[in-house]
């Protein structure tokens, strides 16, 4: 079946099975492989990319779910050649170690960060409760996280 | 001003920002075009003589190929994990007529997809007939079931250390107890994945998610009877490992058998279930332990039995108890010890090399005794500590386990850590809650801890420097980090001695064809023996450069001298006239610049140590357990990088601190896992865990010019004792003297009532 | 991990998937926001040979505030159920229970009908549901039906539902005053049990239970009680009364009748008297 859907700004069509998950048709039909897939229970959070603004786990959405709507991956994110504050705050404070939780990680917090646009270190931790990350104990993300909120602008 | 020591925000940060980073799945690389894919069919069953049937899915759609093991007898068996573990008990390609645990492959299916894959191996029939399944290691050990008949015993490897009989005899107070050092998963967040082509040239090109590519290449080739020269191993970005991707498995190597014998690229990567089921898992260890001692709190001897589940077919794990039998006594001055090790199979997953693998269960069983014993005299834990700690002057010391410790300042880490956290107010806060009658319980936990790090034997490592005709450089090393940041601390290093800047350094790494030879990333041995390397090295090329510029100069080497700062080379005395390094690596070869092969060579293996304090409370009626707080020393000696120090700290702070709350890889009697993925296996996210507190200490090795220790395991080994004593000390006022890990709400409230229950008797 | 193939139907109206649904009767699965059912299908320990795809439909988002009662539809997402205004000055506990759901990307998937339909004993929705004294409203071939949530569920993700019928709305009584106790290892999880306590229009206080047994239940031993007149503490000791929890790898059952003991009383307290 025939699925449109816009990726990063781009309009696109793809041909897929109508049992194609969400993270398939990006890594494999489009090629965007800053999406990853760390688990089979959308548990772990890694495959997170905004749909329509929010996050969403697209290891648990079908590809066919997506007709007519915007997704957002972690490669659209700084698509005018600027980082977004949440990229250059996971720098800053070294919010990643291996970088394989670090593009779902970062979309998590991208749409955290617009639905509460000043967090405490507590709303930060439990608003990133479905994103798993084995390397950092989450101390640098946090950190990140805060540091990018209080960043101008950052809820665009 | 140096370099070194300085926050140098990570090189590799970029990449993994903006496009991620690039896993094995991730790659396009045009010479695995037209790849198939690997799929596993794996056992349900955890021990039966097995009969598979593969005609449904040979019938099935997009499937190239089904094999069994007898399509693949003809070829050797993968070599064993570990040169002396019992050849009886070596793992076949695919079950070869019986399997040992759930998750054993007993066949392989190459399909044109991955989605084909999944389908066809709902079509491959497996008929179990059941055979007697060992889940309890104390079963294993009475080797009343043999696993391996062909092995004499269920055990694969044992060790011992001093006589145990009698030990304690003389002791004013002897406190014994049997602790759990439970089994858990790596789960790093990239699984297992693998793809390889053979190409024109004959050569083996592997991509495989590793820690260790050349040891990966050299147990490939071993395998498939090649030269080391004829396998290209790569190792593209690698998804985190903490151990248990320390080389390669079975079911990667498998692929380039299929490679060869379809014709055609093939791509695996599991799914995290699989990995749950067959990665291996870390810890599983079940200690018997006595510690004794006089009432005034001096400890005199201590007795460790430590029987090792090393799962079905023996690995790393078989091997960790002689880490934990090396590191027996901690940081204590211990004059009587005696260690008995038996590491037995099991229908389980096999027990792998986990983030410490050995170090963190001789310090949990240690730690563990020490409050327990300072519990049973009545004396703060922090006294008893301190009064048995190895004193600063006594290094090196020589332990009865036969460690040489290096350097180490015991009582200073610890007093940090207690003066850090306010141990006098957090005991007055605890009393408070006490005498209140509050229901959350606030716990105190410490552990003071020393490892060993790129043990046992004295290790080396390979660099290479290559100052291109340029002037910038590119530095080659055989270790090869997941997450750890080598290209920036080690970009540093080598910038420190070249004066050229961060920026204009390449790191190169994991590519055997590339890197002449190398050790890899894993006991914490990177830094202190590859970064020592790029350290040499870097020297090595300034010396070199200097006769090189003594030649554009018509001067003497001797007169010849680097001017960091300017990037250049100019007589002593004559500043003004200065040859770049581009000019002096031109002149070494104008094609390739100035390259200088070095191998590092330690004199001996490090000793990191420090001191772990935890805080938690415990809410005394649903028996939940919250970590509050986590103040730490970990001094590995001097830091060449302390954003990537603290990074690896608080890594391994949360891994040791999940072990003591949340983890258990769990089967049942008949050997059926239980926590088969990340919904049922309690890893915890940022909501379960504190903000960690961490106190700088730096005491240098005298093993190595850098003065550098390893950091990477050390969060490990320090945070799980700590944790579990605070959850303890929380309890103690009810009554409780030991909660075995993890502990959980519910283990939490069975030990309140059982305390209750006895006090009442 | 992939689902089993399928048939697939998108529906942009409620009458489309019935439509689907007649046809295709138990084959056929809706997919409303699909944060169970896909995780399942990937497992596949569920293999729907038709999946009705509810997540174009728009007209079954909505809160309402209908006199006595909210009326939400059935695909309102739980991010959106958990900020509504409304639901939370009338409903506040309905709110918090859908903030609890999973973690923020499930709630932005997730809905609430697709939670009550899929009758999980352990999910957060259904259990608050019952203790507020909810309503189904159940479109079919035939017409609409409405049941309440003490019969909605008939076992372990059971329901009265028809293989041809399809949940539409969730009428809630407000209620101002409430408790909710949810206990879990990990924010992400499950509740290894949860309690919600409610005060309901004509008085009394109702007590619901999640993963004590093989559908979300009330706590009726414990509402007896308080209505003769009994202290909450005292109500709570029989919380787990004609319960039958299971033992899993979270929590043995014995522990799980602990917890419903004193997530009552915690809740019954948060409730006030």
């Amino acid at each position: 079946m025939k699925v449109s859907v816009k990726v990063n700004g781009e309009q696109r069509e793809v041909d897929v099975e109508p049992r194609r998950l969400l993270v398939h048709l990006l890594r494999d039909d489009l090629g965007l492989t800053a999406t990853n897939i760390g688990c089979d229970t959308t548990s772990c959070g890694a495959c997170t990319v905004l749909v329509n603004g929010e996050s969403v786990k697209s290891c648990t959405m079908l590809a066919a779910s997506a007709e007519g709507l915007d997704v957002t991956t972690l490669e659209g994110l700084a698509a005018s050649g600027e980082w977004h504050p949440v990229q250059e705050a996971f720098r800053d404070k070294h919010g990643l170690q291996c970088g394989f939780c670090t593009p779902g990680m970062v979309m998590a917090a991208v749409s955290l960060l617009r639905e509460n646009p000043k967090p405490s270190a507590d709303d930060v931790r439990s608003g990133l409760e479905g994103n798993l990350c084995r390397c950092t104990g989450y101390h640098n993300i946090v950190a990140a996280v805060l540091q990018a909120s209080a960043a101008p602008g950052q809820a665009t | 001003m140096s370099i070194l020591g300085t926050r140098v925000l990570r090189v590799e940060d970029p990449k993994f920002l903006t496009t991620g980073g690039v896993y094995v799945d991730d790659l396009r690389d045009p010479r695995l075009a037209g790849a198939a894919y690997v799929t596993y069919v794996r056992s349900v069953v955890a021990h039966a003589k097995v009969t598979v049937d593969t005609s449904g899915a040979l019938e099935a759609p997009g499937v190239l190929a089904v094999l069994t093991m007898e399509d693949v007898r003809d070829v050797e068996p993968p070599p064993l994990a570990l040169p002396y573990l019992p050849p009886a008990m070596r793992r076949p390609w695919l079950a070869d007529g019986v399997v040992r645990y759930v998750g054993e492959p007993v066949a392989a299916i190459v399909t044109e997809s991955r989605y084909d894959g999944e389908d066809a191996a709902e079509l491959v029939g497996v008929d179990y007939e059941p055979l007697p399944v060992v889940v309890d290691p104390h079963a294993s050990a009475t080797n009343e079931v043999l696993l391996f008949p062909e092995a004499p015993s269920n055990t694969a490897l044992a060790f011992e250390l001093g006589e145990p009989e009698g030990l304690l005899d003389d002791c004013e107070v002897v406190v014994r107890q049997q602790v759990l050092n439970q089994r858990v998963a790596p789960v790093p967040l990239e699984v297992r994945g693998s793809a390889c082509v053979w190409t024109d040239d004959g050569r083996l090109l592997f991509w495989g998610s590793t820690q260790s590519p050349h040891g990966a290449r050299d147990t490939l080739a071993k395998a498939l009877s090649l030269e080391p020269d004829r396998v290209h191993f790569i190792a593209p970005d690698v998804g985190g490992g903490f151990g248990a991707k320390f080389d390669v498995s079975v079911e990667d190597m498998l692929l380039a058998v299929l490679a060869k014998r379809l014709g055609r690229p093939m791509r695996w990567t599991e799914s995290r279930t699989e990995n749950l089921l067959s990665m291996g898992h870390g810890r599983a260890q079940i200690q018997t332990v006595a510690i004794g001692g006089r009432r005034d709190g001096t400890i005199e001897a201590y007795s460790l039995h430590v029987l090792q589940d090393a799962g079905a077919y023996p690995h790393f794990g078989a091997v960790l108890p002689i880490m934990t039998q090396t590191m027996a006594t901690g940081v204590y001055a211990i004059e009587k010890v005696a260690v008995r090790t038996n590491s037995v199979v099991t229908n389980t997953s096999s027990v792998v090399a986990y983030r410490g693998a050995g170090r963190p269960e001789a310090t949990a069983a240690i730690e563990r005794m020490v409050d327990m014993f300072a519990a049973e005299i009545g004396m703060d834990p922090a006294e008893v500590r301190r009064k048995n700690l190895l004193p600063p002057d006594a290094f090196p010391v020589t332990t009865p386990a036969g460690a040489v410790y290096d350097s180490g300042e015991y009582e200073k880490a610890l007093q940090a850590v207690l003066d850090a956290a306010g141990y006098d107010s957090l005991r007055a806060e605890q009393q408070r809650r006490r005498d209140a009658g509050d229901r959350t319980a606030l716990g105190i936990g410490l552990s003071t801890y020393v490892e060993i790090t790129a043990g046992p034997e004295a290790g080396q490592e390979f660099a290479r420097i290559n100052v291109r005709p340029d002037g910038s450089a590119v530095v080659y090393t055989g270790t090869s980090p997941h997450g750890q940041g080598h290209a920036t601390s080690f970009a540093m290093l080598a910038s420190d001695e070249l004066g050229i800047p961060v920026e204009r350094i390449e790191v190169v790494h994991g590519d055997t064809d590339l890197v002449a030879r190398g050790g890899g990333t894993g006991g914490s041995r990177s830094l202190q023996l590859g970064g020592a390397a790029v350290h040499q090295g870097a020297i090595e090329a300034v010396d070199k450069a200097r006769e090189l510029a003594a030649d554009l100069f018509e001067a003497s080497a001797a007169d010849i001298t680097l001017d960091k700062t300017r990037g250049g080379f100019h007589v002593a005395g004559s500043p003004d006239e200065v040859r770049s390094w581009a000019e002096v690596a031109t002149s070494a070869d104008a094609e390739h610049g100035l390259i200088v092969d070095t191998d590092f060579k330690a004199k001996g293996a490090t000793f990191p140590f420090g001191a772990h304090l935890a805080v938690v409370e415990v809410d005394v009626d649903t028996g939940k357990a919250t970590l509050v707080r986590m103040v730490t020393v970990d001094d590995a000696g001097p830091v060449i990088n302390p954003v990537i120090v603290e990074g690896q700290r608080h890594g391994g702070i949360a891994q040791g601190a999940s072990q003591a709350l949340f983890e258990e890889v769990r089967y049942d009697e008949d050997g059926n896992p239980q926590t088969t993925n990340l919904a049922d296996y309690a890893f915890p996210s940022a909501a379960e865990l504190p903000d960690f507190e961490l106190v700088e200490m730096a005491t240098p090795s005298p093993l190595n010019p850098l003065g550098v220790k390893g950091i990477g395991e050390a969060g490990t080994i320090g945070a799980t004792p700590a944790v579990q004593n605070a959850v303890v000390d929380a309890l103690a006022h009810l009554g409780v003297r030991h909660v075995d890990m993890p502990t959980t709400s519910e283990r939490i409230w069975r030990a309140i009532n059982d305390a209750k229950k006895g006090s009442d008797r | 991990m992939i689902p089993a193939a399928f048939d697939y139907v998108r529906a942009s109206s409620a009458e489309e998937a019935l439509a689907a649904l007649t046809e295709h009767g138990d084959e056929a699965k809706l997919l409303a926001g699909g944060q169970s059912l896909l995780p399942l299908m990937k497992l596949r320990l569920a293999v729907p040979s038709v999946v009705v795809d509810l997540t174009g439909v728009s007209d079954l988002s909505y809160v309402r505030d209908d006199g006595d009662d909210l009326a939400v539809g059935a695909l309102t997402r739980h991010h959106d159920v958990a900020t509504s205004d409304v639901v939370r000055r009338e409903a506040p506990m309905l709110a918090h229970a859908a903030g609890l759901v999973g973690d923020p990307q499930v709630r932005h998937r997730g809905t609430i009908g697709g939670s009550v339909a899929h009758a999980d004993p352990s999910a957060d929705l259904p259990t608050a549901l019952l203790g507020l004294g909810a309503s189904y409203v159940i479109r079919g071939s035939g017409g609409e039906r409405s049941v309440s949530a003490d019969e909605f569920s008939t076992g372990f993700l059971e329901t009265v539902l028809e293989p041809d019928e399809m949940l539409v709305e969730v009428r809630v009584p407000k209620a101002s005053a409430w408790g909710y106790e949810k206990f879990t290892r990990r924010a992400i999880d499950w509740a290894t049990v949860a309690v919600a306590a409610a005060r309901r229009a004509d008085g009394s206080v109702a007590v619901a239970l999640a993963n004590m047994g093989p559908t979300v239940l009330r706590a009726t031993s414990v509402e007896q009680a308080l209505a003769s007149g009994t202290g909450a503490t005292e109500a709570a000791a029989v919380a787990d009364e004609g319960t039958e929890p299971g033992s899993d790898v979270t929590a043995s059952a014995e522990y799980r009748r602990h917890l419903a003991r004193v997530l009552t009383a915690r809740a019954l307290e948060q409730l006030g008297s």
